[in-house]
């Protein structure tokens, strides 16, 4: 399946948003996940189906002002 | 006495930003010298290779200081109000630093839509520190919108302008005597910040003025020194301006040798 994460296409075999963070290789990170611009809190990722052309960003901590 | 934010007194007036550092050690110095009440920190896009995010929180974990997540870089509500969210789920707080620019010169916040994210977020149990202009209509909206703190700037974000509208700053401090008022953005020097706190503010946020200077760990320092003198100041209650002078050496006994 075909999807967007944080802006680059990518071709996954995950069909959950849970699946796709561990097929990506950040599980276990501190991360928080948006589905098409909207929220995805960590205990809804699981139920959470992809669809081709779904735009994911997975944000992390970094420096702020 | 210390002003308590959201219930929770800091251990100093200054808040430090952590963007801008020339590296990851010399941000890690100069807030183990400053002794910061907290640390503001963002979100950004991990990638999976790299995980950098990963190795900044373990670093601003290891430094054991409370942390303020803002939502900077987001021009519009839902942007912010997602940010929002999201940071919640990171940091595991509910405090936010809400920040919704009008538009990227000046970095001004949008008052407008910074007034409907703070109701949207204070009715879903955020604590939220509005980045705010020093306009007294705009505060009170804050304020009915569920804020009980205000976060107005001193100059534009990175400018180092210090206090633009001293007269307006101190028009927020007298119309809201309880709240606790943080000047963010604008502070280029400690001066500023003592200003501040001389002003009746109870803290200040810098993050430019730190890490942009030569030697960041000695102005992290001289700054958090600057909030100290400012606090003892204003305790001590400051003596009146007079526009003539007034003799301070005694003028009775003087010897009378002309």
């Amino acid at each position: 399946m075909k999807i967007m994460v944080n802006d680059e296409a990518h071709d996954v075999r995950a069909t959950t948003l849970a699946a796709l963070v561990e097929e990506l290789g950040y599980g276990g990170a501190r991360i928080a996940t948006a589905l098409n611009g909207g929220f995805i809190p960590l205990a809804r990722r699981g139920e959470t189906a992809l669809h081709e052309g779904a735009r994911i960003e997975i944000v992390a901590p970094m420096q702020g002002g | 006495m210390s002003a308590e934010f959201y219930g929770v007194s800091l251990r100093s007036p200054l808040m430090m930003g952590t963007a801008q550092y020339p590296s990851p050690e010399i941000l890690r110095e100069a807030v183990q010298a400053a002794l910061p009440g907290l640390v503001t920190v963002s979100l950004r896009r991990e990638s999976a290779g790299e995980q950098a995010g990963q190795s900044f929180w373990s670093l601003i974990r290891d430094l054991n200081v409370s942390v303020l997540p803002n939502t900077a870089g987001c021009y519009t509500v839902k942007e912010a109000v997602t940010t929002a969210h999201m940071a919640r789920e990171v940091f595991n707080t509910e405090w936010i630093k809400l920040e919704v620019i009008g538009e990227p010169d000046t970095l001004q916040p949008d008052v407008f839509g910074l007034v409907e994210a703070a109701r949207i977020l204070s009715e879903d149990g955020f604590k939220v520190f509005p980045y705010t202009t020093e306009d007294l209509i705009v505060a009170e909206k804050l304020m009915a919108a569920g804020c009980e703190v205000l976060m107005p700037w001193g100059a534009p974000i990175g400018s180092g302008k210090g206090l633009n509208n001293v007269f307006g700053l101190r028009a927020l401090r007298a119309h809201f005597p309880g709240v606790p008022l943080v000047v963010d953005a604008g502070i280029g020097v400690p001066s500023h910040a003592l200003r501040a706190m001389e002003l009746g503010y109870d803290a200040v946020m810098i993050n430019t003025a730190i890490a942009g200077a030569g030697d960041p760990v000695t102005m992290a320092r001289a700054f958090s020194l600057a909030v100290e003198a400012g606090v003892l100041a204003r305790e001590a209650d400051p003596m009146e301006e007079r526009d003539m002078a007034v003799p301070s050496t005694p003028v009775i006994g003087k010897a009378m040798l002309s």
